[in-house]
């Protein structure tokens, strides 16, 4: 098994080769070589932006089936509060949760519940000055990897609590342990995820040993029989339990707003997010206590397994939390020590370093300039590298050649064809 | 010095939007070399502040860079009007910036103290009508 595990795929069939998924990708992660795209292992961090934009539908993010429930004696769903955006007329999430209990699960756990906690951790961890400013939230593990290969100094400015999913899924076994007497590995916690990178941080996540949560299925995965099942319910069970701002972390400003303060900011949208983590690099953003990043626009109802576009589901979330109490999760003891990173968060040098030694480095560095002055900075994508300074890199790293840009190439048949007309 | 790696930028005076490009672009390459994170810190900040300077008060100018494996040399040249009292302009809170870029956020009079901060060494020679060329040096930590 490759030492990166990924929920974003190439579908090689559907690949047409174009510079599409080339273009957006935020970390340079993928190549077109010998007619279709491939995704450097090492520096995707499964935002899926490459998912959002091919038009060939050759990017696919795995993600459980329903299938899989089958092989636990007794399974809980814990839906991402994003969920909740992508149904029409939805008066109250007991709809959505007892549906998911039609689907086969034996009980559900909202996240948002989890999320509330969070939020308080967060709230007194401010409180007591106990983390370095600005915190930065570890919700997205797709910003919290992006962190971990490009900002080496704001690693430890990433709040170490765990995103509400792991604690969803850790509460949530516990319980059903507690519940039914039965062994821990007999009961299956399944996510319903809006997002690849979710996926990939159950699989291989940042700041645990093992993740809690057995699977993740997609929102758009899960959706058709969901809504059926939601259309045929004979009974609506009292299931949630969740506030407003538990709920109000489907949207970009939700977890932000929870710090019920006015010194934080929430950006989202990779290119945004990057733009935020360059200028608090740079300690150019001051007066600000919590940063909420979230790779997609919108948060996390704009996460590309969703189903609804990310403004309505927006408007939908806003709806649903207009009567709901302000929160109705809170910390027991013993609670925010369980939520701590169990492994600090460390720079990963090696992604974008060009040589451990230095002076190799540099040298490789002083070529990559000439090679680049030399090409013609037109960043097509031609070449299979989403820029000609990417290129430039590939070629010092062997990993390409400087006739792969079609003006050289191009200027190079012409001086052949000039050389052969010159002797003949 | 053959082992440095040079590189230049052109700091333009016209688009105060674009200052910082020149301070991005070498924290980019610095972080390709596997270079100290606290150095690499230390260089974009220091630079930046640099950049804003020369944009706030000398129309642009240029900056030359000079990497080496254990330091980072920076000068910054510019051709505006000099600065009168080097000693006054190094204290903290004092500004000559006028009140569009202070309404930005910038002209707290922390320019050149920070950056003298943030780098190990900092000499100014400047000419009143003529120019000031700063010249900085960040080291790496070993």
């Amino acid at each position: 098994m490759s030492k990166y595990f990924h929920s974003v795929q190439l579908d090689a069939d559907r690949c047409c080769g174009c510079t599409n998924c080339l273009k957006r990708c935020p970390t340079e992660a993928i190549r077109v070589h010998d007619g279709k795209a491939k995704i450097l292992s090492e520096r995707c961090i499964d935002c899926g932006e490459c998912i959002r934009i091919c038009p060939h539908h050759a990017k696919k993010a795995n993600s459980s089936t329903l299938e899989e429930i089958k092989g636990f004696a007794y399974t809980v769903a814990i839906p991402a509060p994003a969920l909740f955006g992508q149904f029409n007329h939805l008066d109250s999430i007991d709809i959505v949760l007892t549906g998911l209990k039609q689907l086969g699960f034996d009980d559900v756990f909202e996240v948002s519940r989890a999320a509330e906690l969070v939020s308080e951790a967060t709230r007194s961890l401010i409180k007591d000055n106990k983390l370095k400013k600005p915190i930065i939230s570890s919700a997205c593990p797709a910003v919290v990897r992006l962190i971990k290969i490009r900002f080496p100094e704001l690693c430890d400015n990433v709040m170490p609590l765990m995103a509400p999913i792991e604690v969803a899924a850790r509460i949530a076994k516990r319980e059903a342990v507690e519940k039914t007497g039965l062994d821990k590995a007999q009961i299956g916690v399944f996510f319903i995820t809006p997002c690849p990178a979710k996926v990939t941080e159950i699989h291989s996540p940042n700041y645990t040993a093992k993740s809690e949560a057995d699977g993740a299925i997609a929102v758009s995965k899960i959706y058709p029989e969901l809504a059926h099942a939601m259309d045929h319910l004979k009974e609506i069970e009292p299931l949630g339990h969740s506030g407003l701002m538990g709920i109000g972390w489907a949207t970009s400003g939700g977890e932000a707003a929870a710090m019920l303060g006015d010194r934080y900011l929430a950006a989202d949208g990779i290119e945004n997010v990057i733009r935020v983590l360059e200028e608090l690099e740079d300690e150019h953003i001051r007066g600000v206590d919590f940063i909420e990043l979230n790779a997609c626009s919108g948060g996390c109802v704009g996460g590309v397994l969703n189903v609804e576009n990310p403004y309505v589901a927006q408007a939908r979330i806003q709806k649903l939390r207009r009567f709901l109490p302000v929160s109705l999760n809170h910390l027991e003891d013993g609670d925010l020590e369980r939520m701590f990173w169990e492994n600090e968060l460390t720079y990963d040098a090696d992604i974008f370093r060009l040589d451990k030694d230095i002076s190799k480095a540099m040298q490789m560095m002083s070529d990559m300039e000439d090679i680049y002055n030399d090409l013609p900075h037109l960043d097509c994508g031609s070449c299979g590298a989403p820029t000609c300074r990417a290129l430039a890199e590939d070629i010092v790293r062997g990993k390409a050649k400087e006739t792969d840009c079609i003006f050289k190439l191009r200027a190079k048949i012409q001086n052949v064809y000039d050389q052969l007309k010159n002797t003949i | 010095m053959s082992n440095a790696i040079h590189l230049h930028y052109e700091v333009s005076g016209e688009d105060f939007t674009r200052a910082g490009e020149a301070s991005g672009a070498v924290k980019k390459r610095l972080k390709s070399l596997g270079y100290d994170p606290d150095a690499i810190r230390r260089v974009a900040i220091a630079m930046y502040e640099a950049e804003i300077n020369m944009v706030i008060h000398a129309d642009g100018g240029y900056c030359d860079v000079d990497i080496y494996p254990d330091r980072v040399e920076i000068l910054l040249a510019d051709h505006g009007p000099g600065i009168p009292d080097v000693e006054k302009a190094m204290q903290e809170g004092y500004s000559t910036a006028p009140d569009n870029v202070r309404s930005l956020g910038f002209g707290a009079g922390m320019g050149l103290p920070n950056i003298k901060k943030y780098s190990d060494d900092m000499r100014i020679e400047t000419t009143i009508g003529v120019g000031t060329n700063l010249y900085l040096t960040v080291k790496v930590n070993t």
